[in-house]
């Protein structure tokens, strides 16, 4: 079987690629391993409208599960910040149900697809790849000279291509969630908790949905004294104003590539969303960053088999749009991780103090030097904010 | 040699992410280790729920 790109994996990356590859008339095929797409998920669920409208996705609204304005974000003693605006809109996802749909519109453009479907393996020859796929109807060979790697953070295909994708533990975290159901938190919001006992060196969150919400926390291990799925039992415990009479409906587990050290391309090879660990090392959100990095492969895709020159060298031009678009942005909010993984639960509570909703999202836009001027009079807070958010 | 606990993992895949010699593989439920693994440990330290082990 010869095809002109094969994608592996059918999440929200792998999906935009085949629709827009498709849609460009390429012959693409999508091979999931999964005997479903969508589930389980490791995924908190939530998008900004802007996470979607700016890459042209007009989402079908049984995708939606819940709407937000804005965020809630706490300090280890409970004080309140609320953030919320235009851009803070947006969407908890029904991710089964999203990443079914984002394949029905690839699949009306043309790509085909195979579910249970796991490649095992790849050989580079004359050329071309050829990937060796198990399927329930025995193993198949595909022929191909452009191999996506959508296929999450257990990426193999950047790996059999000779890439680094490995991630370091000290840039990864530990995640781990229920769904519950009867959670009593207001729904306009997402929730956010900080603290060195709830959730060291990242947050627990709470994203209502339409019968249910997604509460779960990352942490990462150097600052950690138990597991991520204790920590979580902790927080539900010490939570009763919420969970009292809430139940769990799923567990997810998950690694969170908080930071981007891999190559994207390789002879013959891309890597798109967390295979590429393309994610907002704030948030950790990866769904916008997955989709954008697929729009923009498939624009060097096409043109790849347009000349047909699939050479690391042609194929780069996807990591140099990927580069000027986000490598500053991401910079910086590497940055403002530093500073925030130095501060105590008692800076988070100054924080909370002196920071207003508005000055919470500068930060996560990747606008830090204003923070000079907010902690000029508590010198630890200036001499780390000099140290990590001068600019 | 690192053992999973099968009715512990969620098979979420994280370990095969932090694995310095590709040496796991995540199936559809189930995770496999194979002879490549170093018993770096960096997987049992990472396991969100500890269904990881090294055993001697």
């Amino acid at each position: 079987m010869k095809v002109d790109c094969l994608v592996v994996g059918a999440g929200p990356a792998g999906s935009v690629m085949a629709k827009e590859m498709a849609s460009r008339g390429h012959h693409v095929m999508v091979v999931e391993k999964r005997q479903e797409i969508g589930a389980p998920k490791r995924c908190a669920e939530g998008i900004t409208k802007h996470g979607l409208e700016n890459f042209g996705i007009e989402i079908h609204p049984l995708c939606i599960s819940g709407r937000i304005g804005g965020a809630m974000l706490y300090s280890p003693s409970g004080k309140r910040v609320t953030m919320e605006g235009k851009d803070m809109e947006g969407y908890v996802l029904e991710r089964k149900v999203f990443e079914k749909w984002l394949a029905s519109e690839a699949i009306k453009e043309g790509a085909e697809y195979m579910v249970k479907a796991h490649a095992i393996g790849m050989e580079r020859e004359n050329g071309m790849w050829k990937v060796n796929v198990q399927s329930m109807d025995g193993p198949l060979s595909i022929e191909t000279p452009l191999v996506i790697g959508a296929d999450g953070v257990e990426s193999k295909v950047g790996k059999w291509a000779g890439l680094k994708t490995v991630n370091k533990i000290t840039d990864y975290h530990s995640g781990i969630q229920f769904e519950m159901a009867n959670v009593k938190a207001d729904e306009n919001f997402i929730h956010l908790f900080f603290g060195r006992e709830v959730a060291p060196l990242g947050y627990a969150w709470i994203f209502p949905k339409a019968f249910s919400a997604n509460v779960g926390l990352g942490v990462l291990e150097k600052g950690a004294s138990m597991r991520a799925y204790e920590y979580l039992i902790k927080f539900i415990k010490e939570h009763d104003e919420f969970f009292s009479a809430a139940q769990p409906i799923e567990i997810n587990g998950g690694g969170v590539p908080v930071a981007h050290f891999t190559e994207m391309v390789a002879e013959g090879v891309m890597l798109v969303g967390d295979a590429a660990q393309l994610v907002n090392p704030i948030h950790g959100g990866g769904m916008a960053r997955a989709i954008h990095s697929s729009i923009m492969a498939a624009e060097v895709a096409d043109d790849a088999i347009r000349k047909g020159d699939f050479s690391k060298e042609n194929l780069m031009e996807y990591e140099r749009k990927w580069e000027s678009e986000y490598g500053e942005k991401t910079a910086k909010l590497m940055k403002l991780r530093a500073f925030l993984e130095k501060l105590e639960d008692k800076d988070f509570e100054l924080l909370a103090d002196i920071l207003q909703g508005e000055d919470i999202f500068a930060l996560t836009q990747a606008k830090l030097s204003f923070m000079l001027r907010k902690v000029v009079t508590h010198p630890k807070l200036l001499g780390l904010a000099r140290k990590y958010l001068s600019e | 040699m690192i053992r999973v606990d099968r009715e512990r993992c969620l098979y979420c895949g994280g370990c095969v992410g932090i694995c310095p010699v590709n040496a796991i593989t995540l199936y559809e439920t189930r995770i496999e280790i194979s002879d490549a693994c170093i018993n770096c440990g960096l997987c049992v330290k990472f396991c969100p729920v500890g269904a990881l082990e090294e055993v001697k």
